[in-house]
C-alpha cells in the first residue's frame, strides 16, 4: 500500500499574526513558518502505518513557493520516503490544490490521501473534501482514530454531537485531527539523512492546472480590539461586577 | 437568483444552527429555498416550511440519508441546484464535511465560515484563527458558501407556511458506510448557542475537578466546554473543545478557568460579549482578553464562586 500525504507551509501556530499596514493581507517577512500542525499528524500517521508493514511507500507532497520543500523535509526525516514539491507562488486555493493532487494521485496511483482537517492560515477546511469529490473517493474527514483493515479503513471522526466511526473503502482519502496521534520529532541523524532522499520538484503550469484564484481577496483588517478589561481582587466582588455592572448573571 | 440552504437535523428535528443559517441565507438573498434530505424526516421538512424566511422547501425523503454522509448527500444536492446562485449551510461538522464536495463538483472556489455577508457576492471571513479579517468576493457563478452560525442570529422558527416539493434522490454512494455515532447526551444548553459558557483547561488537573465547573455549570445554566489541552490530556470529550479547531461560541458570559490563552483557543470565545477568566498565573494571556480577570488559584476560587452565587437572590437563565 502507499500512502500520499499532503503538508502545507504555514505561519507557526505559536506567533500572533500581525495585519500588514496596506491592507493587503498579514506580515509573512520574518515570521517563523512550520508545516500545518494537523499535516504532522497526517505524515505521523502514514509512518505509523508503514511501520506496522500495512503500507510499503509513505510519499509527502506540498505545494507553494521554494520555501514550501521544507515542510517536505521535514516529512521526510521522520520517516516519508520521498517527497514532491509542486512549484506554484503566491495563495493556492483549495480547490486549484486538490485539482493539483488530483494529478498527482493518477501519476502514483496511491491507495490512501491523508492531510490535515484544515490549514491554520486560511482555515478554509476544504482540500481534502474537495480531492475526494473529484476522484470520486470516500472521504473520512476529522479522523481521530484510523483502523487499517483489508480492502478498508475505519476511521472515528470528531464531529460536533461527540464522535462518529465510518468505514471507507481503499482508496480514501483522510484528513486528520490532531488527536490522531503525537507527532515525533525529528532526530538530527534523520534531518541529515531526509536529505539524501529524493524529492521531485514539478510546476502546477507543467500539470495542466488552472491555479488563477477565483476569489479576490478585497482587504484584510484588524479584528475589532476588545477594550481593555481590569482584574478583579476577590470572587466576590466579581459575581457583584457580573450581576451588577456586566449584569449577565 | 436564489439561494438553497442544506438543513442540518436529526431526521426529527432541524438543528439550531439551521435557523442562523437560514438568517444569513436570507441576507445574501431574500429568495430562499431548504433542502431537506432525510429519512422518515416530514416532520423535519414541515419545521423549515414554518420559517418565515423560507419561500419554498424541497424535501427528498430516502433511506439513504439516515445517516447523513457526505458522499450520499452531494449527489442529491446536485440534481438540485441549476436553479439556485448560492449554495448555503452552517460551518460546523456537518457542513464543514459537505460543502467542499459539493463547490468542487460544481467548479466552485468555496467561501467558508463568514461572519457577514456584505452583497450578494461579497463576504467577511476571519483567517488565521480571527486574528485577521479577509473581505473576499467570489467571480465564480455559482457559490458555495458556508456560514459561522454563531454570527447571525437564529431565524423565527414559527409564524411561515411554504410549499413543500417532494423530490428523487442522486446515485447511492457504495464505497463507504456508516458505522455508528456516540452523542453526548446532556441536560445542558447545547454549547454552540448557551448563553453562558464556562470552560476549563490544563489547569483542572484531572477530569474530576470538572465537578467544581459542572456545580457552578448548574447554578448558571451553562454549557460546559474545554481548552485543546484539557480534551488532549483527557479530561473531557472532544464536543467539548472550543476553540480554532473546536467550536467557537459567542455566549453573553464565557468564564474561563484555569485557560492560559493560546491563540487557538481564543479563536474559539474571544467574541464573547462578557469574558470572565479565573488564572494564578497573573501573566497568563487569557487575562488580555478578559473583562473580568481574577488571579486566582481555581480550587479556591470555584468553591467561593459556587457559594457567592448560592447567596445571590435570582440568577438569569
Amino acid at each position: 500500500m502507499k500512502i500520499l500525504v499532503a503538508v502545507k507551509r504555514v505561519i507557526d501556530y505559536n506567533v500572533q499574526v500581525r495585519v500588514k499596514d496596506d491592507g493587503t493581507g498579514v506580515v509573512t517577512d520574518n515570521v517563523k513558518m512550520s508545516t500545518n500542525p494537523p499535516d504532522d499528524n497526517a505524515i505521523e500517521e502514514a509512518v505509523k502505518i508503514k511501520e506496522s508493514g500495512k503500507a510499503k511507500e509513505v510519499i509527502a507532497i506540498t505545494i507553494g513557493d521554494d520555501k514550501a520543500q521544507e515542510t517536505v523535509r521535514k516529512a521526510l526525516a521522520v520517516g516519508a520516503d520521498r517527497g514532491i514539491h509542486v512549484k506554484v507562488d503566491g495563495i493556492v486555493e483549495p480547490l486549484a490544490v486538490s485539482k493539483i493532487l488530483k494529478k498527482i494521485v493518477e501519476k502514483e496511483n496511491p491507495d490512501l490521501v491523508f492531510m490535515g482537517k484544515q490549514a491554520i492560515d486560511d482555515d478554509c477546511n476544504q482540500t481534502g473534501q474537495m480531492l475526494a469529490a473529484i476522484l470520486n473517493w470516500p472521504q473520512a474527514t476529522f479522523a481521530s482514530k484510523i483502523e487499517v483493515k483489508e480492502k478498508s479503513l475505519e476511521v472515528t471522526r470528531e464531529i460536533d454531537e461527540g464522535l462518529e466511526t465510518i468505514e471507507v473503502n481503499i482508496p480514501a482519502i483522510v484528513t486528520c485531527d490532531l488527536r490522531l496521534n503525537e507527532p515525533r520529532y525529528a532526530s538530527l541523524p534523520n534531518i541529515m539523512k531526509a536529505k539524501k532522499k529524493p524529492l521531485e520538484q514539478l510546476n502546477a503550469s507543467d500539470l495542466g492546472v488552472d491555479t488563477k484564484a477565483r476569489i479576490e481577496q478585497i482587504k484584510v483588517e484588524e479584528p475589532p480590539k476588545r477594550k481593555a478589561g481590569i482584574k478583579v481582587a476577590s470572587v466576590s466582588e466579581l459575581v457583584q461586577k457580573l450581576k451588577n455592572e456586566a449584569k449577565v448573571i | 437568483m436564489s439561494v438553497l440552504l442544506i438543513a442540518e437535523h436529526n431526521n426529527s428535528d432541524l438543528r439550531p444552527f439551521t435557523f442562523n443559517a437560514a438568517t444569513a441565507a436570507s441576507k445574501i438573498n431574500e429568495n430562499l429555498h431548504v433542502l431537506v434530505l432525510g429519512n422518515k424526516s416530514d416532520s423535519v421538512a414541515k419545521a423549515a416550511s414554518e420559517i418565515p424566511l423560507v419561500k419554498k422547501v424541497i424535501h427528498v425523503d430516502n433511506e439513504i440519508f439516515d445517516n447523513f454522509t457526505a458522499e450520499n448527500y452531494t449527489s442529491t444536492i446536485l440534481k438540485h441546484v441549476d436553479n439556485y446562485s448560492h449554495i448555503v449551510c452552517s460551518a460546523n461538522t456537518f457542513g464543514k464535511n459537505l460543502m467542499p464536495r459539493v463547490a468542487a463538483l460544481l467548479d466552485t472556489s468555496q467561501v467558508s465560515d463568514i461572519v457577514n455577508v456584505i452583497s450578494e457576492d461579497t463576504f467577511l471571513r476571519p483567517i488565521y484563527a480571527g486574528n485577521a479579517f479577509a473581505t473576499v468576493k467570489s467571480t465564480d457563478k455559482k457559490k458555495c458558501v458556508t456560514i459561522r452560525p454563531t454570527s447571525f442570529d437564529p431565524a423565527p422558527s414559527t409564524g411561515g407556511s411554504a410549499e413543500i416539493v417532494k423530490s428523487e434522490p442522486g446515485d447511492k454512494f457504495e464505497s463507504s458506510k456508516f458505522v455508528k455515532r456516540e452523542e453526548i447526551k446532556s441536560d445542558r444548553p447545547e454549547l454552540g448557542t448557551a448563553r453562558v459558557v464556562i470552560s476549563g483547561g490544563r489547569g483542572m488537573q484531572n477530569s474530576d475537578n470538572f465537578k467544581l465547573i459542572s456545580a457552578i455549570a448548574d447554578k448558571l445554566n451553562a454549557a460546559i466546554g474545554a481548552s485543546r489541552a484539557a480534551v488532549d490530556a483527557g479530561y473531557i470529550t472532544n464536543d467539548h473543545q472550543v476553540g480554532q479547531t473546536g467550536k467557537v461560541v459567542v455566549p453573553d458570559l464565557y468564564i474561563a478557568v484555569g485557560i492560559s490563552g493560546a491563540i487557538q483557543h481564543l479563536a474559539g470565545m474571544k467574541e464573547s460579549k462578557v469574558i470572565v477568566a479565573i488564572n494564578k498565573d497573573g501573566e497568563a494571556p487569557i487575562f488580555s482578553v478578559a473583562d473580568y480577570g481574577l488571579e486566582a488559584d481555581l480550587f479556591e476560587a470555584l468553591p467561593q464562586f459556587l457559594e457567592e452565587l448560592n447567596k445571590l437572590n435570582s440568577i438569569q437563565k
